[in-house]
């Protein structure tokens, strides 16, 4: 059950994505967010959409990951909608009693709905395709002129990488605890909020404290390998900008042109 | 023969069902344990041992096949799931783990706070639990986390005693424990069972350890039974045993070893006490002669 939970799962595969390197697919990814943010009609965000649709077939994920990925936060996007749709001024479309709907209301729903399932599956694209490791490994690299203002750059990127490690470890040591509670009669299924929420020291106190232990293990083996920071390593992987970076770099720029030019040249359906 | 405590029907356990994964845990159980039993279960890595045991007090749902405590079916009401739970006692591997109260005393009494019994009556039972495994009042107010790893270990054990289960179950509860803290559990878990006369189900990798407790062992292997008897029989198959990857006790061995020498050893030697009266015997008789 509560193995099911994915974050940023990746899966792996041999598709162009897949092969792409890992800082300029993060680097990509930030140029979309920030395509998606400036799009402020439906022409540019539909640019947005086609550049997904484009991407996904590409990495061979299949569409139902997107639909996995947007699962979780369903319930925020459905707050959106109605907050958009509800307090939004324009021509009433239907109104009852002091409830009304406006047409600007609607379409600025519809659009906030579409601009955070993009926000998703784009970001999400990039956890599926690329494996923890190696973002970890990008992040640092394009950290690493901050190294100069004093920034424990590799240290912040080393922390990372041990924490997505041990996702799956806590996730299965939460498992255990779990059952062990159960059948010490903890009853974690039912009752309300405040019940629910107190059901759960039993299982986090035993938790921090094994993770605690496990930090603690971790550092001194850590330090038994001789471990003393980033100055002076070296490392396994390299990594490479090839054809491949170019040819997405230029393809994410022609939707980024093409997303600022319709919100320049085609009006329809602003925003706000 | 008495009357069954434990009883189940076709019980398979699948996981990742619906996926290329899917793979058996347990597969076919038909088992039937008396009440008032001792019993040992034994089982390389990977047999099943550690899901049978949680269908036992409903943490697992069965893929199919049916689970009976004291003749109920423990599916029919989902809802009343509860219940079994406080009628099956499960201790896990590694308890210490699962501890959290500030106190031992709070954390004993979390099980049989948690059957809503009155603040009187969870007294007692906490007083009691603590007194079968061995520790003194003065730890009550004491966090379980300053405690040494093996008085944790029964605090956890008490936690479960503390609500007086009709089947005890624990997995491997000596693991990682040096000699001296492995006697002490098992000693206080034969007391118990002694004192109580409740079915107590002992889970080990230790063939030492099943026999020197239990009279009865249920050997799993691939996701099956292999066998269900005494321990007699059971180790009359040692060499089955073996080829399953486990074995008989070390001073079984050795007496069927002196057996085949010549020597009046009898072949159902399994712990260390009946060995040394066995050949004190035979070398009393010796000098004798």
């Amino acid at each position: 059950m509560i193995k099911d939970i994915t974050i940023g799962q990746f899966f792996p595969g041999e598709s162009p994505i897949h092969r792409m390197d890992p800082r300029m697919k993060l680097i990509l990814t930030v140029a979309y967010i920030v395509m998606l943010f400036i799009a402020n009609n439906a022409a540019s965000l539909l640019v947005g959409v086609i550049f997904l649709l484009i991407v996904y077939p590409v990495s061979g994920i299949s569409g139902k990951m997107v639909l996995r990925s947007v699962k979780p936060i369903l319930p925020i996007i459905a707050i959106t909608a109605v907050l958009n749709m509800f307090f939004i001024d324009g021509e009433v479309l239907f109104q009852l009693w002091k409830i009304r709907i406006t047409d600007k209301g609607v379409i600025t729903a519809v659009m906030m709905c579409a601009r955070i399932v993009c926000l998703i599956a784009g970001t999400s694209l990039m956890t599926y395709t690329t494996s923890p490791i190696a973002l970890t490994d990008a992040i640092e690299r394009l950290f690493s002129p901050l190294k100069k203002i004093k920034l424990p750059v590799h240290e912040v990127a080393m922390m990372m990488t041990i924490a997505l490690r041990f996702i799956p470890t806590l996730i299965e040591e939460t498992d255990k605890i779990m059952s062990a509670q159960k059948a010490r009669g903890a009853d974690i299924e039912s009752g309300n909020l405040v019940q629910r929420i107190r059901a759960l020291v039993p299982i986090l106190i035993p938790l921090f404290v094994s993770a605690f232990r496990r930090a603690e293990e971790l550092a001194l083996a850590m330090e038994c390998r001789c471990y003393h920071g980033g100055e002076g390593r070296t490392r396994m992987r390299q990594l490479h900008l090839g054809k491949l970076d170019v040819v997405a770099a230029c393809v994410t720029a022609v939707c980024l042109a093409a997303a600022i030019l319709a919100n320049v040249h085609i009006q329809v359906f602003v925003l706000r | 023969m008495a009357e069954s405590i434990l009883r189940t029907e076709n019980l398979t356990y699948k996981y990742s069902t619906g996926t290329v994964f899917e793979k058996a845990a347990i597969q076919d159980i038909n088992l039937e344990i008396e009440k008032g039993q001792f019993l040992g279960i034994i089982g390389h890595t990977g047999s099943g041992k550690s899901t049978l045991i949680q269908h036992f007090n409903g943490l697992l749902k069965p893929s199919s096949g049916k689970v009976y405590v004291d003749g109920e079916d423990m599916w029919a009401n989902p809802k009343a799931i509860r219940k079994f739970r406080f009628k099956v006692g499960l201790v896990f591997q590694y308890p210490e783990y699962q501890l959290f109260e500030e106190t031992v005393y709070k954390d004993v009494a979390f099980g049989p706070g948690n059957m809503g019994l009155s603040e009187g009556e969870v007294r007692e039972r906490v007083h009691h639990a603590l007194k079968l495994v061995g520790l003194p009042e003065s730890i009550q107010e004491k966090s379980p986390f300053e405690l040494s790893g093996g008085q944790k270990r029964r605090v956890a054990i008490a936690g479960v005693l503390a609500m007086e289960p009709e089947v005890l179950i624990l997995d491997e509860p000596t693991a990682g424990l040096d000699p001296h803290g492995r006697d002490m559990i098992l000693d206080l878990i034969r007391d118990y069972h002694a004192q109580r006369k409740n079915t107590v189900l002992l889970v080990s990798h230790s063939m030492e350890d099943i026999a020197k407790y239990a009279p009865k062992v249920l050997v799993m292997s691939k996701a099956g039974i292999f066998a269900y008897d005494d321990v007699k029989n059971i180790f009359d198959r040692a060499s089955e045993l073996e080829r399953l990857g486990l074995s008989v006790p070390q001073v079984t061995k050795i007496c069927r070893k002196l057996s085949e020498l010549g020597y009046p050893v009898p072949p159902d030697i399994y712990t260390v006490e009946q060995a040394r009266d066995c050949l004190l015997d035979l070398l009393g008789k010796g000098a004798a002669r």
